[in-house]
């Protein structure tokens, strides 16, 4: 028995170990590619150049922008209506799955053709109608609100599984119904006490959404919208080096964002008086 | 005004309530009043309507025609979260994400009541149910008796005229559930809050209530004190659902008689048209005695503490229940051969089945 204990531990270690190097061999080679220049030895030049590089702040800026956005509208159009699935169960709750889970069938490509299709030709059929201002106004560089609205879409899967794992661990009906029996309106129901006991999921959903949207290519390229991702790449033809160390930060953001995430969303609530 | 002190509930009423879902009908025009400071057990088997009921009294639920009438005023239209009604539910329904003090202070919070009251408030409602020292635990460290408790507190905070209990003691241990039981009752007397208790555990309703209404079909079968509910009960349902209940197949001979197990007793309430009927008579109605040329067998015997039940075979292959004194029952094994007598009090009858 004892044997087999540590037959099982040795295999358990020989795969966490090659789990652990198939994750940090790139992140090693990017690295030692970053900071080891042929002729200059070991510099951290490339970590020094990013905040004065141009387009950085500007690229960055607009994806934080972004996620800030599509977090906070994926989640006021899913978390109402999945509550209200939860509180009157019937057909409409298959529905929103098959629906929040459908773009992840759609592949990104035609996806955005379709959206590019449209805001193409929109303002041409529509250029003497009301509709016209709104097509040129969810393509404002400032502010593409086109990319906020197809971001929501892909958000919605992994939005939707996490926020159905959280709702799945609490009797949604009975709590809202002992919220409402203490005098609690609807509003404070959601706020009071389903948001709170919804924290780890919410979070969850967040930083799904964060991730996805500090990645995302093919969409904001496509669209000829200069994001961080977009940047990166642009960046990577004349300055490999810093186009590189660029990616290793952002990761490490990513991941600290993670993790102030997940600890905001296991904290729990202290007295509330 | 202390939570302790007496508060002045208020009368209830159903008229006429009905409430379908689909075509299963939940409420057929219950008809039924509840007095101010009473605690009345809603009682019955499961789909008779007793849980839609209570939950129309706390806004959950709508009737599709009749009212229910608080103090006289019909409250049907009015927001769960408006209507000043406590309720402790079936399952464990405390917030999660809140301490026992927070939970039992959520509803004057809602209510804007300063900090300080709520806190003070929160914590004498938590040692009157028992827990004086557990208001900073959450949820997940509480038993379920303890849970239950706290929530009981919870309903109790806004100070209610009417407290609504779903079936709070049917998830706990047999133990606690006694415990808690009796404890309800006190706080209940003590604040003489009008009380609605929703349950299918008879030897609840009967021993907390002060009067019991039972249900069926989304009827009122019958709504009396406990001691008249056993003993008078109304219909055949009602005498076979409170206690338990022997047929004997008997016959009517006239004269507001029937002839059971070679006795002739008068029959109590409505008689069926046929001759041939049912005869409903209680296990503790059955007498049993050791005689050796006696008819009866004796077929199992269970001993139930300070009573025993035996099962006797009467002639004709007929089985009926006997409760006996545990001294009385001693020496009469399965087998033995026994002389059964009934009690010479008014059966009630009921359809041959």
């Amino acid at each position: 028995m004892a044997a087999l204990t540590r037959r099982a531990r040795a295999w358990h270690g020989a795969v966490l170990a090659l789990a652990g190097l198939y994750f940090a061999a790139p992140l090693i080679a990017s690295f030692v590619f970053t900071v080891d220049v042929p002729g200059q030895g070991l510099t951290g030049q490339a970590y020094t150049q990013i905040l004065g590089a141009p387009g950085f702040l500007d690229g960055l800026g607009l994806s934080l922008l972004l996620a800030v956005a599509t977090i906070v509208l994926v989640l006021a159009l899913v978390v109402p209506a999945m509550v209200a699935v939860r509180l009157r169960p019937g057909r409409l709750g298959t529905v929103i799955e098959v629906l929040c889970t459908l773009p992840l069938v759609v592949p990104p490509i035609a996806f955005v053709a379709g959206i590019g299709s449209i805001l193409q030709l929109g303002p041409e059929r529509l250029s003497r109608t009301p509709l016209y201002q709104t097509f040129l106004a969810v393509q404002d560089e400032r502010f593409p609100l086109a990319l906020v609205l197809s971001y929501t879409v892909l958000a919605l899967p992994f939005v939707f599984r996490s926020l159905d794992s959280g709702l799945r661990a609490i009797d949604v009906p009975t709590l809202t119904e002992a919220a409402r029996n203490c005098g609690a309106s609807w509003w404070q129901v959601l706020v009071r006490v389903l948001l709170p006991n919804l924290r780890s999921s919410l979070a969850g959903a967040a930083f799904l959404t964060l991730a996805l949207v500090l990645g995302e290519y093919t969409i904001a390229r496509i669209l000829t919208f200069e994001t961080f991702p977009v940047w990166i790449v642009k960046v990577s033809g004349s300055e490999a080096r810093l186009s590189v160390a660029v990616s290793l930060l952002s990761l490490l953001i990513t991941w600290l964002l993670l993790l102030a995430l997940s600890s905001a969303g296991t904290r729990t609530t202290k007295n509330e008086d | 005004m202390t939570i302790s002190a007496k508060s002045s509930g208020a009368g209830v009423e159903f008229r006429a309530l009905r409430r379908t879902f689909g075509s299963t009908v939940a409420l057929d025009g219950l008809d039924l009043t509840i007095a101010p400071g009473e605690l009345l057990a809603l009682l019955g088997p499961s789909g008779c309507g007793k849980t839609t009921a209570l939950r129309m009294v706390a806004g959950f639920d709508h009737p599709d025609s009749g009212q229910v009438l608080v103090d006289g005023a019909d409250i049907v239209g009015v927001p769960a979260n408006k209507r000043d009604a406590g309720m402790v539910f079936q399952s464990y329904s405390l917030f999660p994400n809140l301490t026992a003090r927070d939970n039992v202070a959520f509803g004057p919070r809602i209510r804007k009541v300063d900090a300080a009251t709520r806190r003070a408030r929160a914590d004498e409602l938590l040692a009157m149910v028992g827990l004086p020292t557990q208001g900073d635990r959450y949820p997940h460290q509480l038993s379920g008796g303890q849970q239950q408790r706290v929530a009981l507190a919870r309903a109790l905070a806004l100070q209610p005229r009417v407290l609504l209990l779903d079936e709070p003691l049917s998830a706990l241990d047999a133990q606690v559930r006694l415990t808690l039981r009796e404890e309800i009752s006190r706080l209940q007397k003590n604040l003489g809050i009008t009380t609605i208790f929703v349950t299918h555990d008879q030897e609840e309703a009967l021993s907390m209530a002060d009067r019991v209404a039972v249900l069926r079909d989304g009827r009122l079968e019958q709504c009396a004190t406990p001691v008249e509910l056993y003993h008078h009960p109304a219909t055949a349902f009602v005498a076979e659902f409170v206690g338990t209940m022997n047929r004997v197949p008997g016959r009517l001979t006239g004269e507001g008689r029937v002839e059971v197990a070679g006795q002739r007793l008068p029959v109590l309430g409505d008689v069926p048209a046929e001759n041939t009927v049912d005869v409903l008579i209680r296990p503790e109605d059955v007498h049993v005695s050791a005689d050796a040329d006696g008819a009866a067998r004796v077929v199992t015997v269970s001993f139930l503490g300070p009573t025993t039940r035996l099962f006797v075979e009467l002639p004709g292959g007929v089985g009926v229940k006997a409760d006996l004194a545990t001294r009385q029952a001693a020496g009469l094994g399965p087998g033995a051969a026994v002389r059964v007598e009934l009690a010479g009090h008014p059966v009630r009858v009921a359809a041959s089945r």
